[in-house]
């Protein structure tokens, strides 16, 4: 079976299975090379043979452990989050057909803060890791608000519509978690950190708390790739095809919240990745969301880790919150999508 | 026809006013809602005074308490001032820049131009610890003027798509939003410390020295953008109507942005990223006095103030002892708000 692929001329071309696999495998081939290149760079080089001797024999030394307790976390997380965030993104714009969707812009990822803000200040908090409920009810919420004010406003769903209504709730979340942090200086020292958007710093139990949430959230998305390429041809186009579309706009978009909600929980807001993924993706492979949500996947776990890289390497020995590398790669990208997509 | 105006006309000067007739009674009912709100706002705090007694220590007459002057005229009073006039001068920028680009939920904190200036203030802060307080405004000013020629530049492409606007306007608030995050891990603590203060948007601790270093720039600006009003009516019409009614569109358009830049400049520099205002102050002036820019401009700037004044003292009221800086209450308030206008702004 071939797939047809618009190409940058307009002409369909046919591309073959093994070499979308191809492409796919040498894509997972770099995102090993950029594995090791974030466990390798930071304060301390530790060589490969020596990573490669924690993982297997460890032997209680100052590198083994570094490796072990802070760089191994750090990268998984990075991966994790980078995949997670960057096949919501793919998502939600195959979902509303429109090119300037992601979970940040769109608020959900500040709903699903604000929503750990408050758990920990009302609840009161020994660790983030018992709220990554909180973060999945804080998207779920979000979403659901985004999708009702955005459907009345004028001309509905438009991208127009969703961005501002996103903005406007991102405001919303953000001045109330400003709030909260304010009037709880113990909230603050827990939570500061985590909400600049980062992955520095976790460990595993953070992470075997969320991976269930997001191992679902990554089957039930991948399993609806046919269901969304033919939503994406048009509401009507699906059902005449005989979809029912409510039915897999609703799976998906609980496949959203999960993975928003969980990456949030893990690394706190991240912006752009999940805007930025979907489009290289889809200049490479084209309109079949079978193949573009396996490839989200791997490339935005390899943006993540890069940009992880470049926050930890930039005003070295200081390191960046990641989110904000992402923030001044994507807003660039945003802005000329916003100009180049985006009929009157 | 000239039932609902009042017209204003010098016999000396080649000047003339059209006003809404209820204009000056609404201007009045303002005035007196905003000093009683001053005076509410001076009176609260840690030690309470009663707003009679604020009144008479402004007015240097004799009160109970001896201590009652410093209290007032050195703590509270300058604070109070500061955030009238930043209220003034966001809402006049957002009367301007919703009128000049014809969009009613155009805000300059939506759009990025505050985040520009609060950029701006946040690296010369860091970069130069020792800035003196003047410099301040200039180069919030500064900032806020960039990211409008970019917004300008990347979003015009002649004549005007709202749509397009507001979208570049996201993208770049997200840009310098990043860029002051990365000043603030950057900086020294002191200094850091120092710059959290603009980007909560407080008036906290603001002196006579910060009411001396805003009070200019809208002595300046607030009587040019009133004098523009008529041409802003004009340029509200559309681009076409307007040139044939005998404006020179561009270069009116041009001055109109720069005086609604450099006021948000001056506030923000001041008062910190409050935002809403400059989208809710217009909105409520219009419901009050109607469209026409000559009343509209200083009834939202009356409005302005008194909700940032408002917004201030809530924020002291709400969780007192702990204090909630006047931005985070704007803004809780203005984005339901933002959301309710988008709402019912979607007939046809």
């Amino acid at each position: 079976m071939a797939i047809e692929t618009a190409t940058a001329n307009g002409i369909p071309r046919k591309r073959s299975h093994s070499l979308l696999v191809a492409g796919l495998l040498l894509s997972l081939f770099v995102l090993l090379l950029c594995l090791v290149a974030s466990m390798t760079s930071g304060a301390a080089e530790i060589s490969i043979d020596k990573i490669v001797a924690a993982l297997i024999a460890f032997n209680g030394s100052t590198d083994h452990l570094i490796i072990r307790t802070m760089r191994l976390p750090r990268s998984l997380i990075a991966m994790l989050v980078g995949a997670a965030l960057a096949v919501a993104g793919a998502l939600l714009q195959g979902l509303t057909r429109n090119p300037l969707a992601d979970p940040a812009i769109l608020g959900l990822e500040s709903g699903a803060a604000l929503a750990v803000v408050v758990a920990v200040f009302l609840f009161g908090a020994s660790s983030l890791s018992a709220y990554a409920g909180f973060a999945l009810l804080g998207t779920g919420v979000t979403a659901v608000l985004l999708y009702l004010l955005a459907s009345l406003g004028r001309g509905g769903l438009t991208p127009l519509n969703l961005t501002i209504v996103g903005a406007a709730l991102t405001y919303l979340a953000a001045s109330l978690t400003t709030a909260i942090l304010i009037l709880s200086q113990q909230t603050l020292d827990e939570i500061r950190f985590w909400l600049a958007g980062s992955v520095a710093g976790r460990d595993f139990t953070l992470l075997f708390q969320v991976l269930p949430y997001i191992v679902v959230g990554f089957a039930v998305t991948f399993a609806l790739g046919r269901q969304i390429t033919t939503l994406n041809l048009g509401e009507d186009v699906a059902k005449s095809l005989g979809q029912r579309t409510a039915w897999v706009k609703a799976t998906a978009a609980l496949g959203v919240v999960l993975l928003v909600g969980s990456s949030v929980a893990l690394a706190g807001p991240i912006v752009f990745i999940g805007l930025v993924v979907p489009h290289i993706v889809r200049f490479f492979i084209g309109v079949d969301y079978r193949w573009i949500l396996p490839y989200a996947a791997v490339v935005g776990a390899i943006l993540l880790l890069v940009a992880d890289i470049a926050a930890r390497l930039v005003i070295a020995p200081q390191e960046l919150p990641v989110g904000v590398m992402t923030a001044l790669v994507g807003a660039p990208f945003f802005i000329y999508l916003a100009r180049s997509k985006v009929k009157r | 026809m000239n039932k609902g105006w009042l017209v204003i006309r010098s016999r000396h000067f080649r000047v003339s006013f059209r006003l809404e007739r209820r204009v000056p009674a609404v201007l009045l009912t303002l005035l007196l809602v905003t000093l009683a709100a001053m005076a509410l706002n001076v009176g609260q705090g840690e030690y309470p005074i009663s707003p009679l007694e604020v009144l008479k220590t402004i007015l240097g007459l004799e009160t109970d308490n001896p201590d009652y002057p410093f209290v007032v005229n050195t703590l509270r009073l300058p604070r109070t001032i500061v955030a009238y006039l930043a209220g003034v001068g966001l809402a006049i920028s957002g009367t301007i820049l919703q009128g000049v680009i014809r969009n009613p939920l155009a805000d300059p904190s939506l759009i990025g131009i505050n985040a520009g200036a609060s950029l701006a203030a946040v690296t010369l802060i860091v970069l130069v610890p020792s800035v003196p307080l003047f410099a301040l405004p200039l180069s919030a000013f500064g900032g806020a003027l960039a990211v409008s020629v970019l917004i300008y530049l990347l979003a015009w492409d002649k004549g005007s798509s709202p749509i397009r606007l507001i979208l570049v306007g996201v993208g770049l608030d997200a840009i310098s939003r990043a860029l002051t995050t990365l000043m603030v891990t950057f900086g020294e603590i002191n200094s850091v410390s120092q710059a959290l203060v603009w980007l909560a948007g407080s008036v906290y601790g603001r002196t006579w020295e910060h009411v001396w270093s805003l009070l200019p720039w809208l002595v300046v600006l607030v009587p040019l953008a009133f004098v523009l009003a008529k041409q802003l009516n004009a340029l509200n019409l559309g681009d076409d109507v307007a040139r044939s009614l005998g404006s020179q569109v561009e270069w009116q358009r041009g001055l109109l942005l720069v005086v609604s830049v450099a006021l948000v400049g001056a506030s923000v520099a001041t008062a910190g990223t409050i935002a809403f205002v400059g989208l809710i102050a217009p909105h409520l002036g219009r419901q009050l006095v109607g469209p026409t820019h000559e009343g509209l401009i200083p009834v939202s700037a009356l409005m302005g103030g008194l909700i940032v004044v408002l917004a201030d003292w809530l924020g002291r009221v709400l969780f007192a002892p702990i204090e909630l800086p006047c931005g985070v209450i704007t803004a809780a308030v203005g984005a339901p708000y933002f959301l309710y206008l988008l709402v019912r702004n979607r007939k046809p």
